[in-house]
C-alpha cells in the first residue's frame, strides 16, 4: 500500500511590516543590472539557518520590524525564529534561538523586537528550507524588480508556503544562548573610497566626527542617514560605476546613503567610503531613528574583520545545543 | 592607492580604489568616452578568463571595472597583483562584438518626446529618426535596473540636455535619450530622458534562456517600425519570443 506523503504548507496570516524570502543573494548578475538582494543581516540569518539544520545557502523568510503570524495548514516541520523578537507558538511565548516543531493546526505569532537598539529584522527559517524556485540562481526577493521570492513579490497575507521537508524531525530540538548573538555595538567601520577624493578632510571631520540618526525613509536598497551636512570638495556628480556593498554615497545635499543588499548595480554619487564586510550585518538590525558612528579602518584590518565573522558563524556552530540545556 | 604614469607601450594609466572588502575598483577613467570603454571591457574579458580564485563577479561601467570578491578567498593586494598583470595595451584588438539591429516604432504614443526634441534642434521629427536610427550604438554598460542599457554613439546634433523635470513613470522598453547619451530601458523607472520611441523587445524575460538581450560592449542600430508593425512584434515577445536580429560578430 503506498501512502502519498502530505506536503507541508505554511500560511502567511500576516507578513507584518514587510516580509521577504532571502537567502544568501544573487551573485553574478550585477553585470546585468540585477541586485544583489539577501538577508540584511548575514549573521542572524545564519543562525536561523543553523538551528534548522539547514545550509547557509537555504532561504529563509526575512521579517521587518513586526515579525508577523504564520500557520501551518497540513504536515509536520521543525523552524526556528532568529532574531530578539517576541514568539508565541499557539499562544505560549516560547524564546527565540531555539528550534521547535509545529504540527498542522500551528499557529506562530512573532511581535515586535525586544530591544531597544537592534532588532530591526528577524529570519523564520524550516528545515528543509522552502520549495521555491532559485531565480537567477537565488532565492532572494528584489520587490522592484519583481525577480525571486515567492513569485517575485514580498509575502502578502494568505500567501502559501510550501515546504520542501513535509515530516517533523527526529531529534531534540537546538537551541543558542541569546547572549552569543548580539551584534558588537561599536562604531561602524569604513574603508574610505572608491570616491574619497571628492571629499576633503572637512568632508571626512564630518562623517566620523557626528553620530548620524538612521531616516525612515530607508529600506533594504538604502540606510538614508540625517545629521550635518557632508560637504563635497567640488563636484558632485560623477560618470557612474559599480555600487559596491555598504558604499556611503554622499548626493549633492550631503545626507549619506549606505547601499545595502537591494542597491542598484551602477549609480552617479561620489561613494565617500565603503563599510567593511564584517559590520553590514548590524546595519540590517538598526531601526528608524537609532544612532550610529562610523570609524575608519584599513584594508588589513577589514580582511581580519572578515576572517573573525567568518570564524564567529563557524564558533556558534559548536554552540548550538539541544534545547532542554539551555533554561 | 594611486596609479601608474602612463608610458608609451605600457598599459593605460589606471588606478586601483577600493570599494569596501568585498570589492576593488580598476578605473580607467572619469569621463564617457568609447576609448576607456573599451579598456573596460577588455579588462572585464581578461579577468574572466583568467578565473581568479575567489573572483566572485564583475561590473563592467563606462570608465571602470567593480570587481566583486570574497575577503576569505583573496586579499585585496593579491588581487590587484593579478588584475596588473592583466591590464589591456590600448592596441588590444576587440573581441568579435555581437550586432543587433532592434525594431523601434518613433513618435506618437510610442515617443512622448520626439516632437519636442525635433523642434529643439530645428529639425523634422523624420529627419531625428533619420539620424537616430542611422547610427551604430556600444553598449557602454547595463545598470540601474535589470536589462537597462546605456548606449554611446548618439549623433552630436542629437545631443539634448535631459528634462527639467524626470517622469515619475517611464514605460518598459522605452528608446530614450539623455545628453550625449542613449538608452533602452528595461522595466518601468522613473526617468528624466527624452522618449523617442519605444521598441517591442524585451530587454529582460526571465522566461528566456537568455534573459538579458544586451550585454556590455554589444553593437546597436534601430530600425524604424510602424504602430501596426509594433504591435505585430509585440504579441511575439509577449509570448517570450526575440523579436531584434542578432549577428554574431565576425
Amino acid at each position: 500500500m503506498t501512502r502519498t506523503a502530505q506536503s507541508a504548507v505554511l500560511r502567511v496570516i500576516n507578513p507584518g511590516a514587510l516580509a521577504t524570502l532571502q537567502d544568501r543573494g544573487r551573485m553574478g548578475y550585477q553585470r546585468y543590472g540585477v541586485p544583489q538582494s539577501g538577508a540584511m543581516d548575514m549573521l542572524t540569518f545564519a543562525i536561523a539557518c543553523m538551528l534548522v539544520g539547514n545550509p547557509l545557502d537555504e532561504a529563509a523568510i526575512e521579517f521587518t520590524l513586526m515579525g508577523g503570524t504564520y500557520a501551518l495548514e497540513s504536515g509536520a516541520c521543525r523552524a526556528a525564529v532568529a532574531g530578539a523578537f517576541a514568539v508565541t507558538l499557539n499562544g505560549t511565548a516560547i524564546p527565540s534561538y531555539r528550534a521547535f516543531d509545529l504540527r498542522a493546526g500551528d499557529t506562530l505569532r512573532i511581535g515586535s523586537g525586544t530591544i531597544s537598539h537592534g532588532s530591526a529584522r528577524g529570519y523564520l527559517a524550516v528545515a528543509g528550507g522552502f520549495e521555491v524556485a532559485p531565480v537567477l540562481g537565488s532565492r532572494s526577493t528584489h520587490v522592484r524588480s519583481a525577480i525571486g521570492g515567492l513569485d517575485g513579490g514580498a509575502l502578502r497575507k494568505d500567501a502559501r508556503l510550501t515546504l520542501r521537508a513535509p515530516q517533523a524531525q527526529r531529534g531534540v530540538p537546538l537551541a543558542l544562548d541569546p547572549r552569543l548573538a548580539r551584534h558588537d555595538p561599536g562604531p561602524i567601520r569604513v574603508l574610505p573610497g572608491p570616491q574619497d577624493d571628492y571629499f576633503n578632510v572637512a568632508g571626512w571631520d564630518v562623517l566620523l566626527g557626528e553620530r548620524w540618526r538612521m531616516s525612515p525613509n530607508s529600506d533594504r536598497m538604502g540606510m538614508r542617514l540625517e545629521g550635518p551636512r557632508i560637504p563635497h570638495k567640488g563636484d558632485y556628480n560623477i560618470v557612474s560605476d559599480g555600487v559596491p556593498h555598504g558604499a556611503v554615497q554622499v548626493p549633492g545635499d550631503g545626507q549619506p546613503i549606505v547601499m545595502l543588499a537591494d542597491r542598484q548595480s551602477t549609480g552617479g554619487y561620489p561613494k565617500i567610503a565603503t563599510v567593511i564586510s564584517a559590520d553590514l550585518p548590524r546595519l540590517g538590525q538598526l531601526r528608524p531613528g537609532d544612532g550610529l558612528r562610523f570609524a575608519r579602518t584599513t584594508i588589513d584590518e577589514a580582511e581580519a574583520a572578515a576572517h573573525e565573522f567568518s570564524e564567529r558563524i563557524a564558533l556558534l556552530r559548536k554552540a548550538l545545543q539541544p534545547a532542554g540545556i539551555l533554561a | 592607492m594611486t596609479g601608474a604614469r602612463r608610458r608609451a607601450g605600457a598599459p593605460p594609466a589606471c588606478r586601483f580604489l577600493h570599494a569596501g572588502d568585498q570589492a576593488l575598483v580598476v578605473e580607467f577613467g572619469d569621463v564617457i568616452d568609447a576609448g576607456l570603454n573599451r579598456l573596460v571591457q577588455a579588462l572585464d574579458r581578461r579577468v574572466a578568463a583568467a578565473a581568479i580564485k575567489g573572483v566572485i563577479e564583475c561590473v563592467p561601467t563606462y570608465r571602470s571595472l567593480m570587481i566583486v570578491y570574497d575577503p576569505l578567498r583573496i586579499r585585496a593586494a593579491a588581487l590587484r597583483q593579478r588584475v596588473e598583470k592583466l591590464l589591456p595595451r590600448t592596441a588590444d584588438a576587440e573581441a568579435a562584438a555581437r550586432r543587433w539591429t532592434i525594431p523601434v516604432a518613433y513618435g506618437g504614443p510610442h515617443g512622448l518626446d520626439l516632437e519636442q526634441v525635433a523642434r529643439a534642434h530645428g529639425l523634422s521629427t523624420d529627419e531625428v529618426v533619420a539620424l537616430h536610427s542611422g547610427a551604430e550604438y556600444r553598449v557602454y554598460m547595463i545598470g540601474f535596473s535589470p536589462g537597462l542599457a546605456y548606449l554611446g554613439g548618439l549623433p552630436e546634433p542629437l545631443h539634448t540636455p535631459r528634462r527639467a523635470s524626470p517622469r515619475l513613470r517611464v514605460p518598459a522598453s522605452s528608446v530614450a535619450i539623455g545628453g550625449i547619451q542613449a538608452a533602452v530601458f528595461s522595466v518601468e523607472i522613473p526617468s528624466g530622458w527624452h522618449l523617442l520611441g519605444r521598441t517591442p523587445e524585451r530587454m529582460f524575460d526571465l522566461r528566456r534562456a537568455e534573459p538579458f538581450l544586451l550585454g556590455a560592449g554589444d553593437r546597436v542600430r534601430f530600425r524604424p517600425i510602424s504602430a501596426a508593425e509594433y504591435d505585430r512584434l509585440a504579441a511575439l515577445t509577449a509570448r517570450g519570443d526575440v523579436v531584434a536580429e542578432c549577428e554574431a560578430g565576425a
